[in-house]
C-alpha cells in the first residue's frame, strides 16, 4: 500500500456557524454590504470552514490511529486568500498538518469553485498527493462543488458528504457517505478525492503547545500564475439582498389557542 | 397550447422553413439557442418524482426540453417521464453500470450526451444525486456550475441563496453551457399527464469504472417523504431522548399526515436519525406546515425551513429565536402540550 501524502484545502469564512454551534443564542448573522455587491466582511469575525476543520481533524486522526497501511507520509494544508489566510494554515498545523501552501491573493479577491478545483489539480500534482480531503461545502458560497469538481480534473475517484473513511489492502478505500434518506457505501482505490460531512468526526481544538510548534513548521507561498492559472470568473454576482424577513405572528395562551390560529392561517 | 406548437414547430422546423421562413425561422433558432437537458434521478426502475422538478425549471427558461435517465432498467420510467406536457424527448440509457449513479461513469456518460445534444442547460436537482454528480460535469465540461437557485430571471441569471439563506446573490453566467442545480422546495415537481414525448436511447460511452457500490442503508418509513411533505413537524434536544421523541413526534406527525424533521442536536445527541436534519447542512424544506417543537431556532436550522408557509412553534423558552418566525408560538412544556395538541388534531 502506498504511503498517504494527504492534501487538506482549508479555507477562510466568516465564523457564524462556530459561534452558532458554541455559544447558544449568540448569533453572528451575515449582513449584506450598503452596495448590496455582497456581504459585510471588514470587522467580523472569520475562521476556519467548520467542514475543513473536519477534513484537517480526519487526516490526522489516519495517521495517530494507523488506520493506513501505508501510514502517512506527509499532511499539507492549502488556502488560497489574502495574508490573513496564513491564519488558518497555522491552525492547520497547530491541529497536526505538516506544512501549509499558501496561495495569496488580493484582500476581497474571490474565487469560484472551478478555479479552485484547478488550483487544487496542480497542487496535487506537484505535491504527489494521493487523498484530497476537502469539506463538502463552505459555509459561505454553500456551493459544495469543489471536491467533485476536483476529482472530475483529476480523473480520481470521489466519495462526498463522508461520515466514515476506512482503509484496506491494495490501496483501496471505502467510504460510508451521508445521502438522501440514510448511508451508502462505496469502494475505489487511490488516488482519491473525499469530501467531509458533519457526523465523520469531532475537531480537536489546538493546544497552546501545538500553538507553539505550528509557528515553526513551514508556510510556503505561492500564486495562482506560479500555477499556471488567472482568476478568471465565470459568474458576475450581480447583486446580493437581503432575503425577505419574516415577521413573527405572535404568541397564543394554550393548545386551543395555537389549533385555532393554524385553522386561521389555513395550515389545519 | 404554445408547448403543443412550440414542439410541433422545433420537429417539422426544418420542413416549414419554407412555407413560413418568419415563424419558422423563429422556432428553429429559439430550439437551437436554447435547448435544455433536464437529469432525472431513479431507484430500481422507478422515477423520483421530485426530479421532474427539473422540468418546471427548464420550461420556465424556454426552448426545447429533453429529458435524460440512466440505470438498470428504466424504460418504464423513460415512458412515465414522457407524459410530461412540454417535453419533446427523453433520453434513456439503460445499462447497469448506471444504476447506482456513480459520478466516476455517471459524469461521462452525462458529458457524452449533452456533447451530442447541443445543450445549452442542464439542470439538476440539489440533492445527493445532483450534488454529486453535477459539479463532476461540470468539471469536464469546464462550466462552473450555479448551485441552489431558487429563482430563474432569464437564460443566463439566476438567483441563489448564500450565507445559509442570510443573503440572496442574482448571478449572472457567461458559461456556454449552464450547469444548474434547482432548489427542490422552489420548482414544484412537474407532473406526468398527456405528453407524448419520444423515447430514444442515449449514446453510452461505457466508461470503466474506478469506484464501486458497495452497500446502503435508508431509513424507512410509511409517513411522507420529508423533502416533499406539506407538513412537517420537527423536534429538537428538548425532547430528552430518543424514546420521548418517538412517543411525542411520532403520534403527532401522524395525526397530522406530517413528515418527521430533526434540529442538529436531536440528531447528534441520537434521538433521530441523520436523514431527517432539517437546516443548511441538512435537508431544505417548505411545507404548507412546519411545527418546531423544542427547537431553539438557530441560523443554521432556519436555513432549513424559514420558506415554509406557515410556521409553529412549542417551546418553554419565551425567547427563543424561533418565536422571532414562528405565524404563532405557543411557550409551554411540551412535554404536556404536545400530547394534548395530538389529541385535539385528531378530534379536529
Amino acid at each position: 500500500m502506498s504511503a498517504l501524502r494527504i492534501l487538506v484545502p482549508v479555507k477562510r469564512v466568516i465564523d457564524y456557524a462556530i459561534l452558532m454551534q458554541r455559544v447558544r443564542h449568540i448569533q453572528v448573522k451575515p449582513r449584506v454590504n450598503k452596495a448590496m455587491t455582497g456581504v459585510e466582511t471588514a470587522g467580523v469575525k472569520h475562521s476556519m470552514n467548520p467542514f475543513d476543520e473536519l477534513s484537517v481533524e480526519e487526516s490526522v486522526r489516519i495517521r495517530e490511529k494507523k488506520r493506513a497501511p501505508g501510514g502517512v507520509e506527509d499532511i499539507c494544508a492549502i488556502s488560497a486568500g489574502p495574508a490573513k489566510a496564513q491564519d488558518i494554515l497555522r491552525t492547520a498545523m497547530a491541529m497536526g498538518a505538516d506544512r501549509g501552501i499558501h496561495v495569496e491573493m488580493k484582500d476581497g479577491e474571490e474565487m469560484e469553485p472551478l478555479t479552485v478545483a484547478k488550483m487544487l489539480k496542480a497542487a496535487a500534482e506537484k505535491q504527489g498527493s494521493n487523498l484530497v480531503i476537502l469539506g463538502k461545502q463552505s459555509i459561505d458560497d454553500d456551493s459544495a462543488q469543489t471536491g467533485q469538481m476536483l476529482a472530475g480534473l483529476l480523473g480520481w475517484p470521489q466519495a462526498t458528504q463522508a461520515s466514515k473513511v476506512e482503509f484496506g489492502e491494495g490501496d483501496s478505500v471505502m467510504v460510508t457517505k451521508e445521502v438522501d434518506g440514510g448511508v451508502e457505501t462505496v469502494r475505489a482505490k487511490l488516488p482519491m478525492v473525499v469530501t467531509t460531512d458533519l457526523r465523520l468526526n469531532e475537531p480537536r481544538y489546538a493546544s497552546l503547545p501545538n500553538i507553539m510548534k505550528a509557528k515553526k513548521k513551514k508556510i510556503e507561498k505561492t500564486s495562482l500564475a506560479d500555477f499556471g492559472l488567472q482568476n478568471d470568473t465565470r459568474l458576475k454576482v450581480l447583486k446580493v439582498t437581503e432575503p425577505p424577513s419574516r415577521q413573527g405572528g405572535g404568541k397564543v395562551e394554550d393548545v386551543d389557542g395555537l389549533v385555532s390560529k393554524l385553522k386561521e392561517l389555513g395550515a389545519l | 397550447m404554445f408547448p403543443a406548437v412550440r414542439r410541433a414547430a422545433a420537429r417539422h422546423g426544418a420542413n416549414v422553413i419554407g412555407a413560413a421562413p418568419g415563424l419558422a425561422f423563429r422556432a428553429f433558432a429559439r430550439s437551437r439557442l436554447l435547448s435544455t437537458l433536464a437529469v432525472l434521478e431513479q431507484r430500481d426502475g422507478k422515477l423520483s418524482a421530485g426530479s421532474l422538478g427539473a422540468f418546471t425549471a427548464a420550461k420556465k427558461l424556454g426552448g426545447t426540453v429533453h429529458g435524460f435517465i440512466a440505470g438498470g432498467n428504466v424504460s418504464a420510467a423513460a415512458q412515465e417521464a414522457a407524459k410530461v406536457e412540454g417535453v419533446e424527448k427523453i433520453i434513456s440509457v439503460d445499462n447497469e453500470a448506471y444504476e447506482k449513479g456513480l459520478p466516476e461513469n455517471y459524469a461521462p456518460l452525462l458529458v457524452e450526451n449533452i456533447k451530442k445534444g447541443g445543450y445549452t442547460h442542464v439542470i439538476g436537482g440539489h440533492t445527493a444525486f445532483g450534488k454529486n454528480v453535477m459539479p463532476r460535469v461540470a468539471a469536464l465540461l469546464d462550466s462552473q456550475q450555479i448551485s441552489d437557485i431558487t429563482s430563474i430571471e432569464n437564460e443566463s441569471t439566476f438567483v441563489r441563496p448564500i450565507y445559509a439563506g442570510n443573503a440572496i446573490a442574482t448571478v449572472e453566467s457567461s458559461d456556454a453551457i449552464k450547469i444548474i442545480t434547482i432548489r427542490g422546495t422552489a420548482f414544484a415537481a412537474d407532473t406526468p399527464a398527456s405528453g407524448s414525448a419520444t423515447v430514444e436511447a442515449g449514446v453510452d460511452p461505457k466508461a470503466e469504472p474506478i469506484s464501486e457500490w458497495v452497500s446502503e442503508d435508508l431509513a424507512k418509513s410509511d409517513r411522507p417523504d420529508l423533502a416533499t411533505a406539506s407538513r412537517v413537524v420537527s423536534g429538537g434536544r428538548a425532547l430528552k431522548s430518543k424514546e420521548d421523541f418517538d412517543k411525542l413526534m411520532l403520534p403527532l406527525a401522524d395525526a397530522l399526515g406530517a413528515a418527521v424533521g430533526a434540529s442538529r442536536a436531536a440528531v447528534d445527541s441520537g434521538y433521530a436519525d441523520n436523514s431527517l436534519q432539517v437546516g443548511q447542512t441538512g435537508k431544505v424544506v417548505a411545507p404548507e406546515l412546519y411545527m418546531a417543537v423544542g427547537i431553539s431556532g438557530a441560523i443554521q436550522h432556519l436555513a432549513g425551513m424559514k420558506d415554509s408557509k406557515v410556521i409553529a412553534a412549542i417551546n418553554k423558552d419565551a425567547d427563543a429565536p424561533i418565536f422571532q418566525v414562528a405565524d404563532v408560538g405557543l411557550v409551554g412544556d411540551l412535554f404536556e402540550k404536545v400530547p394534548e395538541l395530538t389529541e385535539k388534531v385528531k378530534s379536529a
